[in-house]
């Protein structure tokens, strides 16, 4: 269509063409009403070319030139090198000769079976010393004319004018101070923010089929990503949520941001066409800014992953974590016997080599600091000790070490402001029969980081969940026998001595299986989650006193809002019942709850760390009344608002329904007769004075039943 | 097989301004005559007498005063699917899975007449005047679901098996589960498993109005319920939704959204509640937890479509529910084979909205 048609025709329907925002238009999935999209024509790059059909041919350029005698030896030297790489088709080696000179040119053509085997042996055989004056050049012969279509000079690329980008950081500076969530239920995908006072999410987005899989906020809550076919895309932006980068990577399974936001990594696996290979893997990593791909990995999944139960269905994800930290220097990666740490100023190696550790099962970057601890198993039937170690990066230094005897296992967990670390240590009891948990604490600010073992008060116990206060110093620990286990919390510090655990108290007997931190630390959920049918214990830590005991039935997700004012609560659609999320105070309180068929995901938008100094912090703590007196105002106005709207929209509904009763009543009466000689002149109409005698009715029932209610007591 | 109290179930309403709450323990009467599912429950006009039907094969009558088992309907060959009583008591009309719709004497449980058709009868209602019947079929084998309109006769001696009028539903596989006479018997009312309800001229059997698509129910309407005065009439699905409509105008009016399918709807002849009835489906039930069915009966503020409280006590999908014309009493039947006949008390009554 041309753009003259499409004007008159929008004027033909009444639309105003500049008013319509094109960005805004979904088509649905698979649906394209005929219209060529410009999406296509980039993600499609590669699937719409055409196959020239000359894809299995390569051109092998710097071969040396010989007279007539020599042309069959040269054949025969070509024919040898790439036989080794693939199946040439008959005939299919061409090496064209001078008819003037009877001399070679230089360079032959060959053809091989499968466009597979060609670009293999272009990889391969590029810049192969044939002696020392004839390296080989070899290119794929579609790649031909875009190679000679190469200028021979230089143009400056035209620079495009600036365009200031948009606030993407916006949403921080609502003036209600809300925080925004995402969901997914059926089709759509809703950003919400959650409004507590009115005690109802307010809509900010939804589309439907705005993602093919699943949604992710960056680390950082300026994007939110969203899978497709043929990629990833990421969404943000001042007012709504438009569409700012894609990252080509066809079949995208997986995302992960680095911890910065500055990088995306992308995962596809394909399940092997032959059972007994391993599934191949390509991961990219993309910098999200700019939608360059920075490096791309491509292999097997063994190579990815260090062969463990969850190797299976391919590497456990993410494959690369990333070095705590808003600077994203580092990422390393886990394989068999290696640890390859990668830096991203030229994403390669650090040092151009990986680490060799023979074993390591487990690494585990501190929140943020470049210290990688990691985890080797016993070896040797116990000869050899199991070992916990921290290893600086890039130096690569070691920085302690502990060895670790009968253990079974180990899982290591980093406090979030990376000054303690905690490794669950499982050991064998003396039979080999059971194994019992203690705990291994390191401190990682204090000098030669001391480690201090901690045994629980029963040392047979079960360690059910583990979980550090974010950014404190305690930690909380559920132990025991399923199903009523004991909860206990434990601090770094003692009152006297900064440098001693101490426990703060146990907690008998409760219905939890797992544990959710306020993210400002103080409060704790205890959750029972799954098997528990979702019984939610607020607990005051700082107290040791429960704030409230609630039921989210069969709930299966919590979430702490960024700043720990609000928690959500899910049943996603594990099972079919009572989809939805129920929005609490940090206290406990239920404000709103939400129902929605085929309810998929929640997940609140990040913050970015405060600008305040931790000083400034602790002062606003302190004169917490003095700052609240104006929001508690505020609050007021709202509620006095939400009761007057509230008393409105009832006075409006009773009237609407008054309405409809006087037609119905005034109806009734004209149908009187018309009802009468239906039943055979029968004055019917008792129903009528059932309205007057309501009343008289109504007191006799009183004395009724209140003789009943007295015999029950 | 007698009726027996069973301990006291508390029902809580909430004011829907939120700043009371009610709690009202009530003793519910525990009807247990039924070896199988409830599948209907009628009071006769004055409120002393309850039919209830079940899936066995039973149609059984109770006292409303003290859930005393008066008699039973003895004849019909498989489930009966509905009942319904004329406005003086004398007669009871059923129909049943047996493929036959049976006429019976109140009091002395006699069979009058029996109409047969080639496929089971799923809901009976007597018109004003109790001189017509309305009764629907199921689509089975080739037949299509249908509604047949017999005239009653005085005598059961003249009674004829001829239908007055056969209206066969638009999409004949779509079962038709609920019809009933709109004003003045000028119109039918009817809604099935396709979820469109249509309003049909009884002179020429021709559709005069049906449900707005965007507005009406989802799914399948499992039951409907008339205000006393016939003006309006209340709709519930397994679309979780109940949804009330006009009778003359077929206008949505409001509409109640709960959690679970709805198998039973009723309107409080008294105050302006209505009550939903439902639970998970049956098929489902032994594999989840008691609490996860909410086997409750809801009630709701008719007017500003809030949920206000509830009646616990079935350990199955509620199938049936019924107010006692007075007002002042309900039942309920469950999947579980119970009758549960609850009896308001005083705080009831007061609750302001």
């Amino acid at each position: 269509m041309e753009v003259l048609d499409i004007d008159a025709r929008a004027a033909k329907l009444g639309i105003d063409w500049s008013q319509v925002n094109l960005d805004s238009i979904q088509l649905p999935p698979g649906q394209d009403f005929g219209i060529e999209s410009d999406d296509e024509a980039v993600y499609h790059d590669d699937q719409s070319e055409f196959d020239t059909g000359f894809g299995n041919i390569i051109v092998v350029d710097h071969l040396p030139v010989v007279p007539m005698e020599k042309f069959e030896k040269l054949e025969g030297v070509v024919k040898k090198i790439y036989n080794q790489i693939g199946v040439i088709k008959e005939n299919g080696l061409w090496m064209p000769v001078d008819p003037d000179t009877k001399m070679t040119l230089g360079y032959c053509f060959i053809e091989f079976n499968s466009p597979q085997e060609a670009q293999n042996a272009k990889e391969k055989s590029h810049g192969y010393k044939l002696d020392k004056s004839h390296i080989f050049a070899v290119n794929m012969f579609d790649d031909f004319d875009r190679l000679m279509n190469v200028k021979e000079e230089w143009e400056p690329p035209q620079a495009r004018p600036y365009v200031p980008g948009e606030n993407l950081q916006k949403w921080l500076t609502d003036e209600k101070a809300r925080d925004q969530l995402v969901i997914r239920s059926g089709p759509d995908t809703e950003v919400f923010w959650n409004d507590a006072r009115q005690k109802n999410p307010e809509p900010v987005h939804k589309r439907p089929y705005w993602t093919e899989s699943y949604v992710q906020w960056s680390p950082l809550g300026t994007y939110l990503v969203t899978l497709h076919k043929q990629g990833a895309a990421v969404w943000g932006g001042a007012d709504t949520f438009t569409r700012l980068m894609r990252y080509q990577h066809s079949m995208v399974k997986l995302v992960d941001f680095s911890p910065g936001e500055k990088y995306l990594v992308t995962y596809h696996s394909q399940e092997p066409s032959n059972p007994r290979d391993a599934s191949k893997v390509e991961i990219k990593v993309f910098d999200v800014r700019t939608g360059r791909m920075m490096r791309d990995f491509k292999g097997s999944a063994d190579e990815f992953s260090i062969g463990g139960p969850g190797g299976v269905a391919g590497a456990s994800w993410p494959v690369f974590r990333w070095a705590g930290g808003k600077d994203d220097k580092y990422f390393a990666k886990l394989s068999k016997n290696t640890i390859s740490v990668y830096e991203t100023e030229t994403f390669s190696l650090i040092d151009k080599k990986s680490m060799k550790v023979d074993n390591v099962v487990d690494i585990c970057w501190s929140p943020t600091d470049s210290i990688l601890s990691l985890f080797v198993p016993e070896q040797g039937g116990g000869n050899q000790p199991a070992k916990v170690a921290l290893v600086s990066i890039p130096s690569k230094v070691e920085l302690r070490q502990k060895n670790l005897f009968s253990v079974s296992d180990c899982k290591m967990y980093w406090q979030s402001s990376g000054e303690y670390l905690a490794v669950k240590v499982d050991r064998y009891t003396k039979t080999k029969k059971s194994t019992y948990s203690g705990f291994e604490l390191f401190r990682i600010k204090e000098r030669d980081i001391p480690i201090e073992v901690l045994e629980l008060d029963n040392k047979n116990d079960k360690i059910i969940a583990f979980a550090w206060e974010p950014k404190g110093h305690r930690f909380a620990v559920i132990h025991g026998d399923q199903p009523r286990p004991d909860v206990s919390f434990y601090s770094m510090k003692t009152a006297q001595n900064t440098g001693r655990v101490s426990k703060l108290g146990t907690l008998k007997a409760k219905q939890a299986n797992a544990l959710f931190w306020s993210p400002t630390g103080k409060y704790i959920i205890l959750a029972g989650l799954k098997g528990f049918n979702g019984q939610l214990e607020f607990f005051n830590v700082d107290e040791l006193e429960t704030m409230a005991t609630a039921e989210h039935f069969m709930a299966t997700d919590i979430e702490w809002d960024p700043t720990g004012r609000y928690v959500a609560t899910a049943v996603t659609s594990v099972h079919e019942m009572e989809n939805g999320f129920t929005i609490w105070s940090f206290n406990g309180n239920l404000l709103y709850r939400i129902l929605k068929d085929h309810f998929f995901q929640l997940a609140w938008r990040p913050r970015p760390p405060s600008f305040l100094t931790a000083e400034k912090e602790e002062e606003i703590a302190k004169n917490l009344k003095k700052y609240s007196k104006k929001y508690e105002a505020e609050d007021q106005d709202v509620s006095l608002l939400l009761s007057e709207q509230d008393r409105e929209k009832r006075k409006a509904l009773n009237e609407e329904w008054e309405k409809w009763v006087m037609q119905w009543k005034s109806l009734h009466e004209e149908e009187k007769l018309a009802r009468q000689s239906l039943r055979d002149g029968e004055v019917s109409d008792v129903e009528e004075d059932e309205y007057e005698a309501k009343e008289v009715e109504f007191e006799d029932v009183i004395d009724v039943t209140e003789e009943i209610v007295q015999e029950s007591m | 097989m007698v009726a027996s109290s069973t301990k006291y179930v508390r029902i809580t309403i909430q004011s829907s301004s939120h700043d009371q709450t009610l709690e009202s323990w009530i003793r519910p009467i525990l009807l247990k005559g039924h070896e199988r599912p409830l599948t209907c429950l009628r009071y006769n006009r004055d409120g002393d007498l309850l039919f209830s039907c079940a899936k066995d094969h039973t149609p059984t009558l109770w006292f409303v005063d003290n859930g005393e088992r008066l008699g039973t309907y003895r004849g019909h060959n498989g489930a009966v699917w509905c009942c319904d009583v004329s406005r003086d008591s004398s007669r009871l009309i059923t129909g049943s899975a047996d493929q036959t719709a049976k006429l019976w004497d109140v009091q002395s449980g006699e069979q009058l007449f029996t109409f047969k058709f080639g496929s089971p009868a799923r809901f009976v209602d007597f018109s004003v005047g109790d001189h017509l019947a309305v009764i629907t079929t199921d689509p089975f084998m080739e037949r299509t679901s249908a509604i047949h309109v017999k005239r009653i006769a005085e005598d059961p001696q003249d009674q004829v098996g001829d239908s007055v009028l056969v209206i066969n539903n638009p999409d004949g596989k779509k079962r038709i589960n609920r019809a009933v006479w709109g004003l003045l018997n000028k119109t039918i009312v009817s809604a099935g498993e396709d979820a469109v309800i249509r309003i049909w001229d009884t002179e020429t059997g021709t559709l005069l109005k049906e449900s707005d698509e965007e507005v009406g129910h989802k799914k399948a309407i499992t039951s409907l319920c008339k205000a006393a005065d016939d003006s309006h009439f209340l709709t519930g699905s397994l679309d979780k939704t109940a949804k009330l409509w006009d009778m003359r105008t077929l206008t949505l009016i409001k509409s109640y959204t709960t959690v679970v399918p709805v198998n039973a709807v009723a309107m409080s002849p008294l105050l302006n509640h209505v009550m939903l009835g439902g639970g998970q489906d049956a098929s489902a039930v032994t594999t989840t937890d008691h609490r996860a069915g909410k086997f409750e009966a809801k009630f709701y503020d008719t007017i500003l479509e809030e949920e206000i409280g509830g009646v616990k006590g079935h350990f199955g999908p509620i199938n049936a529910l019924a107010f006692n014309p007075d007002g002042k009493s309900f039942s309920s039947g469950g999947e579980d084979g119970y009758v549960r006949l609850h009896h308001f008390d005083s705080n009831y009554f007061d609750i302001k909205i």
